[in-house]
């Protein structure tokens, strides 16, 4: 029997992962990575307290969040198609237009 | 037996991630993704979700990924990015990782410290009860989920699916 916070501090860990990893990296596809692994991070907090409260409505937050994150994947990959096209590089010190 | 499966399993998952940060290549850091990703559906299952294990492994580590492996394919970036040169920017982003970690941690204690109510652990994995679950109270959430993605699907075509002469 695993303890319900052992699921909920790998969960924490697998955030702040993900948080290290958009800071760190430069470019936009990784930071696009980094922003699944939090998501995949707070599903896992989902069925970990799901399965500490004996409810069931966890896992269907976890299917509806994961609809959403392939959805999401789609236009986030498709608006980076596009920046690449325009600019020829995902590089975010590349972008900076906005910067004065 | 199971806390064995779960070190090895949330060992690889975080290594794994660990993996994609240092990682220079692209195609590296997603095919460490797909590992992770795979393991943390092995980590749905020991948590008694057989479903969630396997649209994670399904969706997340086939679908998605493959998409950014098509997508990295795309832009075909032979040179590898060159080293970081702001420091400051990694350290400051770890500092405050480490605040949320422990943030997340007190917040996880709490949560945790009612106990669990009566009647735990019933109707865990029954995909039965899942499915009538949403096609009852989530019925809604579902029917604008499946609008969302006929959503993603157009604005995907629209947005991407232009040639560069027009």
């Amino acid at each position: 029997m695993i303890p319900p916070a052992a699921f909920l501090v790998l969960a924490a860990l697998l955030f702040i992962l993900g948080i290290v990893a958009f800071f760190v990296k430069k470019d936009l596809l990784t930071q696009f990575m980094a922003v699944e692994v939090m998501l995949n991070a707070g599903n896992l907090a989902f069925l970990a307290l799901a399965k500490a409260l004996g409810k069931a409505d966890g896992q269907m937050v976890v299917l509806f969040v994961i609809t959403v994150a392939a959805a999401e994947a789609v236009i986030g990959l498709a608006i980076i198609v596009l920046i690449f096209r325009q600019r020829k590089s995902i590089r975010t010190d590349d972008l900076k237009d906005l910067k004065g | 037996m199971a806390l064995v499966i779960f070190v090895i399993l949330s060992v690889l998952c975080a290594g794994a991630v660990v993996a994609m940060i240092v990682s220079r290549n692209q195609a590296h850091s997603a095919l460490f993704l797909v590992l992770a990703f795979s393991s943390l559906g092995g980590i749905f299952g020991l948590l008694d979700a057989p479903f969630a294990a396997a649209v994670q492994v399904l969706v997340y580590a086939g679908a998605i990924m493959v998409l950014f492996l098509f997508a990295i394919m795309m832009f075909n970036l032979r040179q590898p990015a060159p080293p970081e040169r702001k420091r400051l920017r990694a350290v400051l982003g770890t500092g405050l990782a480490l605040i949320l970690f422990a943030q997340l941690l007190l917040a996880g204690r709490r949560a945790l410290a009612g106990g669990s109510p009566p009647g735990a652990a019933a109707s865990g994995g029954d995909i039965a009860h899942l499915g009538r679950l949403l096609f009852s109270d989530y019925l809604y959430a579902f029917e604008i989920t499946s609008l969302l993605i006929l959503a993603a699907l157009v604005g995907a075509l629209a947005l991407a699916g232009k040639r560069e002469g027009e």
